[in-house]
């Protein structure tokens, strides 16, 4: 009964989202459907709070592999929780200075503000910058020439770089007008036009198809395994 | 102090109220204006993809070709239960409302109902509160159908944070503690994806990655052993139960793909006519009315 309750809602609401752009007399009840589903995932935000709580503590409880990051994890949620539903250094509002806390959570030279600003914003330009080693060690694997599409892969891509750097424009500039076609920044800007537009498209065209299928199964409610594999699809 | 909730109409609800009958039923027509393509474009691969399913229901046979990358997955989840080592599914970085996540969660069912039967771990860290809800429903279901509810652990379904970096950060480290044997990332994903294929290829875990983010398969290509692309990603969930009413609806897919062949086709034609052709003004009318019928 749940379950069917589950698929009258998911199809009604998917259907309501899938016509509004088309009929103006259920945009409105379009938008209080994303709405809801916002209120929706503040409110599953509890049960992931509650989540992460337990799983970190049964963790420094343990003592399992990792467990101080766990105990790291647990006492950030804690100072942040705390700083930000305390307001904890918010200056105060100046339409309502009578008033305690009136101010933003998030206004610059708060608690919450510095901790967005000096701990959460390196922290994740690090992770970031770190993607450019992760980018090099992939791409060495990728183009190992070891057999003829990987060597071709190896010479489009090479073209394409260097097509995009000083050194690419200046090696081929003396080539005459009638070659310039085959300066590498002119061959790079065609790779990427013809043949990796060309396949892009291809790919998006696919998906657009596979996402209007893969929304008519679980609207139809032909796919179900949404609840799990047994829940009345199969 | 009581606080009531109280339910107050939308704004242009409200507005349409205070306007005459008239007025209103002329401000607001039935179909939305210039829609008209892009509704013709659903209405005919819906109709496409309902037509082989409804064939598929007289009793039509439908043969699908393999897919490797959904092939591998049970050998993937037997090589974690011989391994002794967790399967690690990741079902992207977005919440419920993104149809990537969706197809995630619909394959991750599958996933599960393998790891029950062979008795294998599953972690699934999230990155939103709703769709380790989801998660965990799709994975309670599989383990029930599998008649394993009792290796089913809610605690492994679990949110890390929305942060981005955050959750690469945490499931990294979980990466190279618990070094899974089995790594699935099926989702929407961004600027994590290679940190994620990049830390599961060093602790040779194999690999399986589905995504409709073309930006991001590359990277996906470049680490992982096997790749989803696109519409593949998309067929997964159908490809794995084998209904034949999901498998016609990939076959209903393939039939608008030869559609919106047959179009480019067309209008490469028309294109190419009224460019060697510019005094024509019938083919120019007729290729500029078709690129503003498409927004071009």
């Amino acid at each position: 009964m749940i379950r069917l309750v589950a698929i009258i809602i998911a199809s009604t609401a998917g259907l309501l989202m899938l016509l509004s752009p088309f009929l103006p007399a259920l945009t409105s009840a379009g938008a209080q459907s994303s709405e809801i589903f916002n209120v929706i995932a503040a409110i599953a935000f509890i049960l992931g709070a509650g989540s992460l709580v337990k799983v970190n503590l049964s963790r420094v409880g343990r003592r399992d592999a990792g467990w101080g990051y766990a105990l790291v994890t647990l006492v950030c949620f804690a100072v942040t929780l705390v700083v930000g539903l305390g307001k904890v250094g918010v200056p105060p509002n100046p339409q309502f200075a009578a008033t305690p806390w009136a101010g933003e959570k998030d206004a610059a030279g708060s608690a919450f503000w510095w901790i967005y600003e000096f701990v959460l914003t390196p922290i994740t330009s690090t992770m970031f910058a770190l993607l450019a080693f992760y980018v090099a060690s992939a791409a060495f694997r990728a183009f190992r020439a070891k057999n003829r599409e990987a060597m071709l892969l190896l010479g489009t891509a090479f073209i394409v770089l260097l097509g995009r750097t000083f050194a690419g424009v200046w090696l081929t500039s003396g080539f005459p007008e009638w070659a310039s076609g085959l300066r590498l920044e002119n061959l790079s800007m065609f790779i990427m036009q013809v043949f990796n537009t060309a396949g892009n498209r291809a790919i998006i065209i696919g998906i657009a198809l596979g996402v209007t299928a893969t929304s008519l199964r679980i609207l139809l409610g032909i796919d179900r395994s949404w609840m799990g594999v047994g829940g009345g699809g199969e | 102090m009581l606080f009531a909730l109280v339910v107050l109409p939308a704004t242009t609800q409200a507005n349409a109220a205070h306007q005459p009958a008239g007025e209103a039923a002329t401000a607001q027509p039935i179909f939305a204006e210039g829609k008209g393509p892009l509704a013709g474009g659903v209405l005919v691969a819906s109709g496409c993809i309902i037509a082989w399913m409804l064939l598929a229901r007289s009793g039509a046979a439908m043969r699908l070709r393999r897919i490797p990358a959904l092939d591998a997955v049970t050998n993937a989840v037997g090589r974690s239960t011989e391994m002794g080592r967790p399967v690690l599914f990741i079902a992207g970085i977005q919440d419920m409302d993104n149809i990537q996540t969706v197809a995630g969660i619909t394959i991750l069912s599958h996933v599960a109902k393998t790891t029950a039967e062979y008795d294998a771990r599953i972690e699934v860290p999230t990155s939103r509160s709703l769709v380790m809800e989801a998660a965990r429903e799709a994975v309670r279901g599989s383990y029930q159908a599998a008649g394993r509810f009792d290796g089913y652990n809610a605690d492994a379904i679990r949110y890390i944070t929305d942060e981005q970096f955050g959750f690469v950060a945490s499931v990294s480290g979980q990466m190279v503690r618990e070094r899974p044997a089995a790594c699935f990332y099926m989702g929407c994903f961004f600027a994590e994806s290679l940190i994620l294929a990049e830390t599961g290829n060093s602790i040779g875990a194999i690999q399986i990655a589905g995504t409709a983010e073309s930006s991001q398969l590359p990277f996906f290509v470049a680490a992982c052993d096997y790749t989803l692309i696109g519409e593949e990603f998309m067929a997964a969930s159908a490809y794995l139960s084998g209904a034949p009413d999901q498998i016609a609806s990939l076959k209903g897919q393939d039939a608008g793909k030869v559609i919106v062949g047959a179009l480019v086709c067309v209008g490469v034609l028309l294109a190419t006519l009224a460019a060697l052709n510019p005094s024509s003004t019938t083919l120019q009318n007729l290729v500029n009315h078709l690129r503003g019928m498409l927004g071009s």
